[in-house]
């Protein structure tokens, strides 16, 4: 299989001015993915599918993931009285959603290409382009995203609840979400999210 | 004077498709869907018009849970993904756990995975068998045959594991005990007593009239449809695409085997069924083969750590093929004694997608068959 | 009637005996369970009626696919948020008397799966069970043994009196309340006529109280 390094350079040809970026993995496995911009999603995709020598036609997972706001502690030197001062100053690293697609070519038997498209926020600009007029596969797991990350899929043949019943309100995989207390008053999982929620 | 209805709706100039249409709820609870699974159907008589599964019923939240205990308590939730082959469930999620950690395992655990992963496909194609036949009307007897032959290899299992179905057996690096005495011997007597079983299932199944008609040309679908949907396992080869997880990605020390693929032709209801007949008998093979070479030595990689798991930051990607199709673990790991975030690749959920395709055309009663054919468990179709 | 001359009578071909014990011994030895699996328990409940543990040897082996020719229900798997309104349904439906078998930890309490945000912490919260049969899954045998206990509980039933069986008093509830699902939980959370939350054991409270 092509490196990760020659598929980017490969779709920033085809696709031009779309971001793309190689995220790195520092485990052992050594799965780097790919990054890429959401306006670009669609025409990524579909590039990767096409495309004779890549052909990756077989879009395997399609999973969600939930990154909270992050505290970040740094050192900012800071001016005062003219003289440099090094103080300590606490940034909130805004947190996003992510989607992340395992692709793999079964006419080729290579993979797999990781893809990543990140939303803006974890709130409002929580849209991304669905993928799944290019793989059917990703029909029943977007809407699993969808259902239990809240992420909106535009372009989806149906954007429903996949697990949850309709009515239901909140997206149970984020990080934050709080189960509902089961008047279980030594359960451990309920009190400690009960404890969350007063404080 | 006896009135004479009126046929001239009956004809097909003057009919309004919509208005004759039924829509019909099927499940969650059906006597012949294998658990609680939901399919809104929309009949023309009937045949099927449209077909839209409803998920959730027993959705119990294995992803969440797995996300709040550590590495190890997940093996045993494993177990109840696909609750006929919580060993290969295991295997999957120990393999993830592996990348993710970058751990060996010894060659005799990688033995004794093969034998108990291709047990367990014997024993859930033969189940398979026998629902496959109750969802054609043959309520009995075919899942007496194949309940019979599968107490056989539950036996193997329980002496080994402890436990019949929940096996909570493979650890990350090996496997947690080793074959008590004679298993191996016993093993034996189960594999060279399965051709019998298989011959005389096959002579029931495959020359039977009525079942042919029930299954040659009900829900065929073409290679191409299939790659798209993301099928994987005996379906996706049924329509001629020669892609096996343990030829492909050679995991474990399949390599190490001679077996061949079955592949299909038509795609369509029958293929599925004879897949995992003839897969049967090359797992036989394999289970042959590992029984005579199985090394002596450890079975689990002494550097690996079990209680307190922490991975190095990073994610992986695992995956093996279950006896339903391509079953994948997706771990991140931020240092912590929990996964940031687990994902099951459920390969009876994917293979689901082209349900409404394969049975738009059918009747009702041939979307039960084509059901059963997908061959899906609801413990991991809605995790 | 005193127990010799029923002996005696027993041996002139007359048979004696009080409408309780025959019309309990006649059910009990017919128990028509409702074809219906919920989990992974579903796949030990069908290894118990198939060739090696038999069913059929106690009479229940005749899985009826419609609640309304059942007797028995054995709940034999997770109840999840999504399914409870269902199971309700399916018991209200099931004519009297009727009997609830909850099979393995999860039909018990949630089992494994209690932490989960969709998971109903044990069916007796909305339906009366008369046998519980721990194990996840419980072996075949295990189920057996529950169907022989029910027996057992059935034989000792009585139709008259204060302590009347459940289905002979016209004042208990033969219907119980379907809970709905909710924007965010299934309500009601649990019955309140046959479940109450246990109490409260301040002293092994860990975390402070809620203020909601």
């Amino acid at each position: 299989m092509l490196t990760l390094e020659t598929i980017r350079d490969r779709i920033l040809e085809a696709v031009p001015d779309a971001g793309v970026e190689i995220i790195s993995n520092p485990g052992p496995s050594g799965q780097d993915s790919l990054l890429v911009s959401s306006g670009h999603g669609l025409a990524i995709a579909l590039f990767l599918r096409d495309d004779p020598e890549l052909r990756f036609d077989y879009c395997s997972n399609v999973t969600g993931v939930d990154w909270l706001d992050k505290t970040v502690k740094e050192k900012v030197i800071v001016r005062e009285d003219d003289e440099d001062v090094e103080t300590q100053v606490e940034r909130v690293v805004p947190g996003y959603l992510e989607v992340v697609y395992h692709l793999y070519s079964i006419s080729k038997k290579h993979g797999p290409v990781v893809l990543r498209l990140r939303t803006a926020d974890r709130n409002e600009g929580v849209e991304l382009p669905s993928l799944t007029p290019v793989w059917k596969s990703a029909e029943f797991q977007e809407r699993e995203v969808l259902d239990l990350y809240g992420i909106r899929f535009t372009g989806h043949p149906d954007p429903t609840r996949l697990l949850m019943w309709e009515n239901f309100e909140g997206h149970p995989m984020r990080k934050d979400y709080c189960a509902p207390d089961d008047d279980e008053p030594g359960d451990p999982i309920t009190a400690r999210e009960r404890k969350e929620e007063a404080s | 004077m006896i009135a004479i209805p009126d046929c001239s709706f009956n004809t097909t100039e003057n009919r309004d498709p919509a208005a004759e249409l039924l829509e019909l709820s099927l499940g969650p609870q059906h006597p012949s869907t294998h658990g609680v699974f939901r399919m809104n159907a929309v009949l023309d008589g009937e045949t099927v018009v449209r077909l839209q599964p409803v998920f959730g019923y027993l959705h119990r939240n294995h992803e969440k849970i797995a996300e709040n205990v550590s590495y190890l308590a997940s093996i045993p939730y494993t177990d109840r993904l696909d609750y006929l082959c919580s060993l290969t469930n295991n295997w999957a999620y120990a393999l993830s756990v592996e990348k993710l950690t970058g751990l060996d395992v010894p060659e005799r655990a990688e033995y004794i995975r093969i034998i108990l992963a291709e047990l367990t496909r014997l024993q859930n194609h033969t189940a398979f068998l026998g629902f496959l036949l109750g969802d054609m009307g043959a309520w009995g007897t075919a899942l007496m045959y194949g309940f019979r032959q599968r107490e056989k290899v539950l036996d193997l299992f329980e002496s080994l594991t402890g436990s019949r179905m929940m096996s909570n057996y493979m650890r990350f690096g090996g496997c947690r005990c080793d074959f008590p005495e004679g298993w191996l011997e016993q093993a034996r007597t189960v594999i060279d007593e399965y051709p019998e079983f298989l011959d005389e299932m096959e002579q029931l199944l495959v020359s039977n009239e009525i079942l042919i008609s029930r299954t040659q040309g009900v829900g065929a679908i073409s290679p191409e449809r299939a790659i798209n949907a993301g099928l994987s396992g005996p379906i996706l080869r049924a329509t001629g695409v020669d892609y096996d997880i343990r030829k492909v990605d050679r995991y474990g020390i399949y390599d190490r085997f001679s077996f061949r693929i079955p592949i299909g032709d038509q795609g369509d209801t029958y293929d599925r069924m004879m897949m995992r007949l003839l897969e049967m008998r090359e797992s036989l093979k394999i289970l042959k083969a590992a029984i005579d070479e199985i090394p002596d030595g450890p079975i689990v990689n002494p550097k690996a750590k079990l209680r307190n798991l922490r991975p190095p930051e990073g994610e992986a990607y695992g995956r093996i093929e279950s006896p339903k199709g391509e079953l994948g673990f997706y771990l991140i790991s931020d240092k912590q004694p929990q996964p940031y975030r687990f994902r099951v690749r459920p390969p009876s959920l994917i293979n689901l997608t082209l349900l409404e395709e394969m049975s738009i055309g059918h009747k009702i009663a041939d979307v039960m068959v084509i059901l059963g054919s997908i061959d899906i468990v609801l413990g991991e179709v809605d995790r | 009637m005193d127990h010799q001359l029923k002996k005696e009578l027993g041996k002139q071909g007359i048979h004696v005996t009080s409408l309780d014990s025959i019309y309990n011994w006649a059910r009990s030895n017919s128990m028509w369970p409702m074809q219906f699996g919920l989990a992974c328990c579903a796949i030990e409940m069908i290894a118990a009626t198939m060739a090696r543990y038999d069913l059929a040897r106690f009479g229940a082996e005749i899985f009826r696919p419609s609640p309304r020719q059942s007797d028995l229900m054995i709940v034999a798997g997770t109840v999840t948020k999504k399914m409870a309104p269902t199971v309700v349904r399916l018991y209200n439906q099931m004519p009297e008397p009727k009997y609830v078998i909850a099979m393995g930890a999860c039909a018990i309490s949630g089992g494994p799966f209690r932490d989960g945000y969709n998971v109903v912490k044990g069916i007796d919260r909305y339906i009366p069970v008369d046998i519980y049969i721990p194990g996840c899954p419980p072996r075949p045998e295990a189920l057996i043994d529950g169907i022989m206990k029910l027996q057992e509980k059935i034989h000792g039933q009585k139709l008259t009196g204060p302590d009347r069986a459940r289905h002979a008093d016209p004042d208990s509830p033969g219907e119980y309340a379907v809970p709905g699902t909710e924007s965010r939980d299934l309500l009601p959370r649990f019955n309140p006529c046959i479940w109450s939350p246990p109490a409260r054991q301040t002293d092994s409270l860990e975390y402070p109280e809620s203020k909601i």
